[in-house]
């Protein structure tokens, strides 16, 4: 598999705050990453530097192998990082054309991406006069341009109202779909975890984790159970499973975390042979948010 | 280089300060054949510029030159700010990202510096021309051609100039502010003559010691590239000299001068380019 990113033991400091530290991961061709963890916990940071905007104090990277300059490769990178910064004085097509000049690609794509995010109609007017969804959407044209090997977005939905979040959710699956190789930074898990086939997790410039995302944690996933009578002596039965781990109840649902794998087909039958009659039965794999809490607290 | 020019370009093309900014300077610049038209009469007394030999080639290099680096100022708002909105917009930031190397802002910023003084010098150079050619009473020539380091003096006061106005622009990053420093700069090399004054006071030459240190600072230096032209003119000279006034000044552009001012153009662009490589966005 060919390797677009790589990053070496990267460190950056500013002053006491050690920002990045001693991170490694690869980004591979075709996956879609997600950068997650908390605010300041050094995501924009390492997007900084690997985008040739911040200083690094220690490490390396290297994009497409080493064969190209930094500069030189991100000529081929679209990316969106926190506000979208443009002219003001200039309208969408003018400020595209620019980028055009910049990347050393043709003009030919302007009018073909501003209908990718809906602003063809509004193509001529200044960007001053855009409203915060529309730069965002800008934003994302403008690193569309040069049809990129890979589009790194920081916090792509940030300040949007639902409207635009879902817009921009809508335009991300559309490229994923394309299979252009994504890198997504966001504290909002559900957003990665919609998109996201693997995820980086840091915290405090530390890296936690990097792999796909359904092997985050070693789970065998959990039942949510719901019955209509006789819970205590549910719950007092499923304690004793030797597969389940633990049960919790949150409301009206019952949650048993699995020790060993069991299908909810057995777990059917089982109960169905103590006598339950069960109201609702749901296996699934713990989300997201659960996986990344759990890492979090562990480390 | 061609590609840098066109993004700068791009860049300034749509700002309306800025290109208002260069409307009044190269109408300005047209307009120093305005002088022409001036005339004095106080009774007995007539003095009509273009009479007086103002025009006159080789001595209109000079002149128009020394006047048309006063109007220099306009230009250095483009040239500031053009660095400084960069800052303000965080398009620097964007520029980088999109694939300009940071040696590739500087330069094509740098290049744009040195398009607008070689315009303007060609300006000058056609409008001087022009004059020269209705007014001046020598029109051989071997003697227009002659005295033309005044434009490469020009130049590179311009180019020297503008640098300045970049490093500035980068340094502080608001380009009221940069205007600001220059103006506080141009205090302190003052303030510097004051201090060499009163510290070599005792001495005979007071007044050549202080203009050895002070030939090496950066707005004097340009200053001296283009020495004022006033009192070189033959009418100003008769006059002074029926007073008793004699003139013993040389005119000429030093060629010391002109590696002090490249020097520091070298310098201010190295800097700012240091700076913009220290710097995280």
């Amino acid at each position: 598999m060919e390797t677009i990113l790589s990053l070496k033991n990267l460190d950056k400091k500013y002053g006491k705050v050690h920002a990045v530290n001693n991170l490694s991961f690869d980004i591979q061709k075709g996956n879609v990453y997600g950068i997650l963890g908390p605010n300041g916990s050094g995501k924009s940071t390492t997007l900084g530097i690997i985008l040739n905007v911040v200083n690094r104090t220690a490490g390396e990277f290297s994009w497409f192998d080493g064969k190209l300059s930094t500069h030189e490769a991100l000529k081929k990178v679209g990316a969106i990082i926190e506000r979208p910064n443009f002219y003001p004085y200039m309208t969408a097509t003018q400020n595209l054309s620019l980028i055009c000049k910049i990347k050393g690609t043709s003009t030919d794509k302007i009018d073909e991406k501003l209908k990718v995010v809906n602003l063809y109609e509004r193509r001529n007017s200044k960007f001053r006069t855009y409203s915060l969804g529309m730069k965002q959407r800008l934003a994302i044209a403008s690193a569309l341009l040069n049809d990129p090997e890979i589009l790194i977005l920081d916090e792509p939905t940030n300040g949007l109202d639902p409207q635009g979040i879902h817009e921009i959710r809508q335009i991300i699956k559309k490229i994923a779909a394309n299979g252009t190789t994504i890198l997504l930074a966001s504290h909002l898990l559900d957003e990665v975890e919609k998109v996201c086939s693997h995820v980086v997790v840091i915290r405090k410039g530390i890296k936690l984790y990097s792999g796909r995302v359904d092997e985050m944690t070693a789970s065998n996933g959990l039942f949510e159970l719901k019955v209509d009578k006789n819970e205590d002596n549910l719950l007092k039965l499923l304690k004793n499973h030797e597969a389940i781990l633990n049960v919790t109840k949150d409301h009206e649902t019952i949650i048993a975390t699995l020790r060993n794998s069991i299908s909810a087909t057995e777990m059917n039958s089982f109960l169905f042979e103590k006598g339950f009659v069960l109201s609702h039965l749901v296996k699934r794999k713990p989300s997201l948010e659960q996986q990344f809490l759990d890492l979090t607290k562990n480390n | 280089m061609l590609r840098l020019l066109t993004i700068e370009f791009h860049k300034l093309r749509f700002n309306k300060a800025s290109k208002i900014l260069s409307i009044i300077y190269f109408g300005l610049l047209t307009s120093i054949a305005l002088i022409a038209a001036i005339k004095f009469e106080f009774g007995d007394f007539k003095l009509h510029l273009a009479d007086a030999g103002i025009f006159n080639f080789p001595y209109i290099w000079h002149f128009n030159t020394y006047i048309a680096a006063i109007l220099k100022f306009f230009l250095l708002l483009v040239i500031v700010s053009m660095m400084s909105n960069e800052y303000s917009y965080k398009t620097l930031k964007q520029n980088l990202i999109d694939g300009l190397s940071k040696k590739e802002f500087i330069l094509s910023k740098f290049y744009t510096v040195i398009a607008f003084a070689a315009i303007s010098t060609v300006f000058v150079f056609v409008v001087s021309l022009v004059l020269g050619l209705f007014y001046s009473d020598y029109n051989e020539f071997a003697i227009i051609v002659s005295d033309l380091e005044y434009l490469v003096a020009f130049f590179i006061k311009l180019v020297g100039f503008f640098s300045f106005g970049l490093f500035l622009g980068i340094l502080v990053k608001r380009s009221a502010f940069a205007v600001g420093a220059m103006f506080v700069w141009l205090i302190i090399e003052n303030m510097f003559r004051g201090f060499l004054f009163w510290k070599f006071n005792e001495n005979e030459k007071t007044s050549n010691i202080v203009d050895n240190f002070m030939q090496f600072l950066p707005l004097e230096s340009m200053t001296n590239l283009i020495k004022e032209p006033f009192s070189r003119l033959g009418a100003v000279r008769s006059a002074a000299n029926t007073m008793g006034e004699s003139f013993t000044k040389t005119y000429s552009v030093d060629f010391s001068t002109v590696a002090i001012v490249s020097f520091w153009t070298f310098l201010f662009i190295f800097l700012s380019y240091k700076l913009l490589l220290k710097r995280d966005l």
